[in-house]
């Protein structure tokens, strides 16, 4: 990708490396009926960068995921963070999940909180964070509510707004905007790139997308069907302070293009592999 | 799947096999319950000897009348109700909290009104069973998509066909399920009224049994109607995932 | 306001309905053998003002109390153990859904020449009829939790009681309360069988007198008294369960 832009604007100038994938595969299942989801998958995340991953259904993104936030082991390979092996969920990780995980029982203000207090921080500090976490995603007005009472998008923001307020290095994000509408989409995806510059964390986005994936990132991985394998990893060479207009800059298009070339192919493939087989 | 049957079989096996041990070595007393091979043999005997024979028909007769009166009436009220909203509105309250009454205090009233014999016990069993059934029916007709009933709208089905050929099968599996739950309360209402207030049928065979001290006679009808009911719930079971497998959407 | 006596309308009326139907079987009956439904209420509350009714009453609401404070806890905790363990779930469910479809009535000589006569027995009893439906709806409900609740706790590095306490539990707390209210039907029910064989005292005791004596005056108000008592708290623990689950709506 020729870009006019410096290379400085990728994430941080230094580009050193907070977690490390390799060979990473995962394997469902034993003997003749054995199912090889995911790998091997080599990846060096730079800290502070955007990273989407793309690709069809079923290729292994979440498995993938769930690898780098330690809720999985793989069944080969390594998974590193800052340094250290990955066993179960390592601090300073933050993880947002497709379906709504904010909590029907409690208030926008006690979800939010709820992680912290749980770890034990003193009320004082969270009563803080919450605050600025409730202020930053535009909950303020919505604290005493239940999640119930909201939208779609209001309730991802809870969620995000929770993940927020524990200060994660890492954000992983899990098709986090995939049962919102289009709209919603784009301005959420807005604030998801300000909660990146705001936190400096380093932010890996996995979305079937492609749109997003180019719209949003320093990095975009495009993965293979099953099994998952990155078979093009493309520089964006967005500016960092850009928002959902750039969809009017023409190397938008380029981007998008040039992603659904490699897409196109392995999404025709799961597509057949679906037909035949059982779903 | 197959593995969790036998899990299940297993347990039993286990608790029948430490029943077994415990009569075998003195740990409980022979007043109280007899060894499970006792059990077995006294049913043998009651099943060759013919002298319940005619408890067990009548027994079984009035459950599958109750059964099928309480299904086909339930399904019937419950369409009733469905469609016309004042008699949805003024009934649906009422069919929540009907569980809670113990209906079967009712019992020497339906005696007065139909007299002794199998009426008064198929009228209380009715009772108790075909609530069940209404609501399913209620649940199952609520929850035909929407989507389902346009379409049928849209190839311009008559009432009847509509009724037929979409609404019918859409709704099925909650019909099965009130219909099982009905299968359930008939056994329950038949063999517990004959227990408490009558003068025939295996309920009331088990509860001449005790009265006489007879343990042997009274396991043996025991055992005969938890196998009854465990051979039911099974086909049931297996006509359920059948249903299932079909229907899932 | 005006809403209110519309929603009010529909069940009166059919409520109205139900009366008119016993005024008729009383006039229909022989002899009043069936008492309509003024006297049935007479007769309750001359009831209400002797000193052996609420004695029985007392009886029977005591056993009752035990049989579902034990169908509760022991429901909620096996219910629980066997939702958090799929495999052991999966295998003891079926036994228990055999056991809750089979007429418990079979095993009443069982019940009694294991404890005996007396509140043992009616507690029992209770017990029978309680536990099962509670066991099976708590794990029901746990099976049912949404997995993405799970996975964020585990994000969050909570501890294993941090996330049966406090997310588990406050999860699955609506179907808790239907599951008790159930269960709270059943060992009702499950004591007044009781009462009928194995007691001299309690509403149960009392109605089967009344049957033997062919007294259906007394059966009719007993059964009026219970009638309402049973629907008054399913009616309550119905509505504490419906705004429960509003908070959980909208999905």
């Amino acid at each position: 990708m020729i870009s006019a832009e410096p290379v400085a604007n990728i994430g941080e100038a230094s580009g050193t490396v907070t977690a490390r994938l390799r060979g990473v595969t995962r394997l469902y299942g034993t003997g003749s009926a054995r199912l090889h989801a995911l790998g091997p998958i080599d990846l060096d995340l730079r800290k502070g960068e955007f990273f989407s991953v793309v690709g069809p259904s079923g290729c292994g993104k979440s498995t993938l995921l769930d690898v780098l936030a330690g809720l999985n082991p793989p069944t080969d390979g390594s998974a590193e963070f800052e340094g250290r092996p990955v066993k179960g969920v390592p601090d300073g990780v933050g993880v947002v999940f497709q379906e709504d995980a904010s909590f029907p029982w409690l208030t926008v203000e006690a979800n939010v909180a709820f992680g912290l207090q749980q770890a034990g921080v003193d009320a004082a500090e969270v009563e803080r964070r919450v605050a600025y976490a409730l202020g930053f995603m535009g909950l303020r007005d919505f604290r005493k509510a239940y999640p119930a009472q909201l939208s779609g998008g209001m309730r991802q923001r809870v969620c995000i707004a929770r993940t927020l307020v524990l200060q994660p290095r890492l954000i992983l994000l899990d098709e986090p905007f995939g049962a919102l509408d289009q709209q919603t989409r784009l301005i959420m995806g807005d604030e998801l790139l300000r909660l990146w510059r705001e936190t400096n964390a380093t932010v890996l986005l996995i979305t079937h997308s492609l749109d997003e994936a180019a719209m949003l990132s320093d990095r975009v991985g495009v993965m293979s069907a099953r099994p998952g394998l990155f078979i093009e990893l493309i520089e964006t060479g967005w500016p960092k302070d850009r928002d959902s207009r750039i969809v009017a800059d023409p190397r938008f298009g380029e981007l998008t293009g040039r992603i659904w070339e490699k897409l196109r192919v392995e999404t025709m493939k799961h597509m057949q592999s679906q037909g035949m087989g059982h779903s | 799947m197959k593995h969790r049957g036998l899990a299940s079989i297993g347990i039993v096996a286990v608790c029948v096999g430490a029943l077994q041990l415990a009569c075998g070595i003195g740990l409980v007393k022979h007043t109280v319950i007899i060894a499970p091979t006792e059990m077995a043999d006294s049913l043998w005997q009651i099943l060759l000897g013919g002298e319940f024979t005619h408890a067990i028909l009548l027994t079984l007769t009035n459950i599958v009348l109750s059964a099928v009166i309480s299904i086909a009436a339930g399904f019937g009220i419950g369409v009733a109700i469905h469609s016309v909203a004042f008699l949805r509105r003024g009934i649906e309250p009422y069919l929540a909290s009907y569980y809670a009454v113990p209906t079967f205090i009712f019992y020497p009233v339906f005696i007065v009104l139909f007299g002794v014999g199998s009426a008064p016990i198929i009228a209380i069993t009715v009772l108790l069973a075909i609530v069940a059934m209404i609501t399913a029916t209620l649940n199952g007709l609520d929850r035909i998509p929407g989507v389902l009933t346009k379409t049928a709208t849209v190839l311009r089905l008559s009432p009847v066909r509509r009724a037929l050929l979409v609404q019918l099968p859409a709704a099925s599996p909650y019909l099965f399920a009130g219909a099982r739950l009905s299968v359930a309360y008939s056994f329950i209402g038949v063999i517990a009224s004959e227990f408490i207030l009558s003068g025939d049928g295996l309920g009331y065979a088990i509860a001449y049994a005790y009265n006489n001290f007879d343990n042997r006679t009274m396991y043996g009808l025991m055992l005969l109607i938890i196998i009854v009911v465990t051979a039911v719930n099974a086909s049931f079971d297996a006509l359920d995932r059948r249903l299932q497998a079909r229907l899932r959407r | 306001m005006r809403q209110t006596l519309r929603n009010l309308l529909p069940p009166l009326t059919m409520a109205a309905v139900f009366l008119v139907g016993w005024q008729l079987l009383h006039v229909l009956a022989k002899a009043d053998e069936i008492s309509s439904p003024a006297e049935t209420v007479a007769l309750l509350v001359r009831m209400m003002d002797t000193a052996r009714f609420w004695q029985d009453v007392a009886e029977t609401g005591l056993a009752f109390v035990w049989a579902l404070l034990l169908s509760m806890a022991f429901g909620i905790v096996l219910g629980v153990v066997l939702g958090l363990s799929r495999p052991t779930g999966d295998a003891v469910e079926p036994i228990l859904v055999a056991f809750y479809s089979l007429p418990k009535v079979t095993l009443y000589p069982l019940v009694l020449l294991a404890f005996g006569l007396g509140m043992s027995a009616k507690v029992a009893f209770g017990v029978m009829h309680g536990l099962v439906p509670i066991t099976l709806l708590t794990r029901n409900a746990i099976s049912q939790l949404k997995p993405v609740y799970l996975r964020s706790a585990q994000v969050m590095r909570l501890s294993r009681s941090q996330v049966a306490l406090k997310v588990v539990l406050p999860a699955i707390f609506p179907e808790l309360v239907a599951g008790t209210r159930i269960g709270f039907s059943l060992s009702l029910l499950g004591v007044l069988i009781g009462e009928m064989f194995a007691s001299k005292r309690g509403l149960g005791f009392a109605a089967v007198s009344a049957m033997g004596l062919g007294d259906i005056k007394t059966i009719l108000a007993i059964g009026v008294f219970l009638a309402a008592f049973a629907v008054a708290a399913n009616s309550a623990m119905l509505m504490l369960e419906r705004s429960l689950r509003h908070k959980s709506a909208a999905r």
